[in-house]
């Protein structure tokens, strides 16, 4: 199977250090405004959720809409406290889920 | 005699009852006023302030469909002054909305970098709603240097 998570956490960290974090679905992102060869309107077909939870709390959340290109990436910043486990969640409108998880040590 | 501002109202008017405004006009082809609405939904009537935002987006492409966007908010994030969510308008998108991140306090540094599909050449306006219910807007302006852009 084609491995479509992609995750980038650091493995370790100092205490209140800001670390970037940086994730990438493989997926077409299919906005629904291209037409197939035969005229027909292709259908939507997005992965529009993505949220970052640490140790389990919420920290950063985005809602992508059609406007986002395919194979969509995302980078962002998060000031790390104490060690634990950063968990990734991309969902879409069907039943689409993929979910990673990163370690990080903090001392 | 109709106005422009008597259009607008009207056109308001119907989008508030429901009409499906946007079929008559054809799904596929959204004009600046759509930007404007959503843009309009996003601000709830609070006028934004200029600055704090820096966008980065190429100033020539020719790959719309892959524009590559950095959005930073000049911010503390501290608990009492911080960013809870930054919104990404192209206004003459097919569909104005490209993306909103929802930042948490435990974020260290309002910066965000994603990739966006533009259609054609356009200005991105970018909202960022602060801790105290301020709004600050800020805009950058991309080419798109062939027809296809991201519908190709």
């Amino acid at each position: 199977m084609v491995k479509r998570l992609h995750i980038k956490v650091p493995s370790r960290a100092g205490k209140g250090d800001v670390i970037r974090l940086m994730t990438k679905l493989n997926h077409p992102m299919e906005s629904g405004w291209r037409q197939s060869h035969d005229g027909q309107l292709r259908p939507r077909d997005l992965v529009g959720e993505f949220t970052c939870l640490f140790n389990g709390k919420e920290v950063f959340r985005a809602e992508l809409d059609s406007g986002t290109a395919s194979d969509p990436y995302l980078s962002f910043h998060v000031r790390v406290e104490e060690s634990g486990v950063f968990l990734f969640q991309w969902g879409g409108a069907g039943d689409e889920r993929y979910e990673a998880e990163a370690r990080v040590e903090v001392r | 005699m109709l106005n422009r501002r008597d259009i607008l109202s009207l056109f308001a008017a119907l989008a508030a009852a429901g009409l499906p405004l946007g079929g008559l006009m054809g799904s596929a082809r959204a004009a600046p006023r759509d930007a404007r609405k959503h843009l309009a939904e996003i601000t709830g009537g609070i006028k934004p302030k200029k600055g704090r935002i820096t966008i980065t987006l190429p100033k020539v492409t020719d790959q719309g469909d892959f524009v590559p966007l950095r959005v930073a908010v000049e911010s503390p994030m501290s608990e009492v002054d911080h960013v809870k969510a930054i919104h990404i308008v192209a206004e003459r998108n097919p569909t104005p909305a490209v993306a909103s991140f929802y930042l948490s306090r435990a974020i260290g540094k309002a910066e965000v970098s994603t990739r966006i599909r533009l259609v054609k050449t356009q200005v991105v306006v970018a909202v960022a709603e602060m801790s105290d219910g301020s709004l600050f807007l800020g805009k950058a302006r991309c080419k798109i240097s062939t027809g296809a852009g991201g519908c190709g």
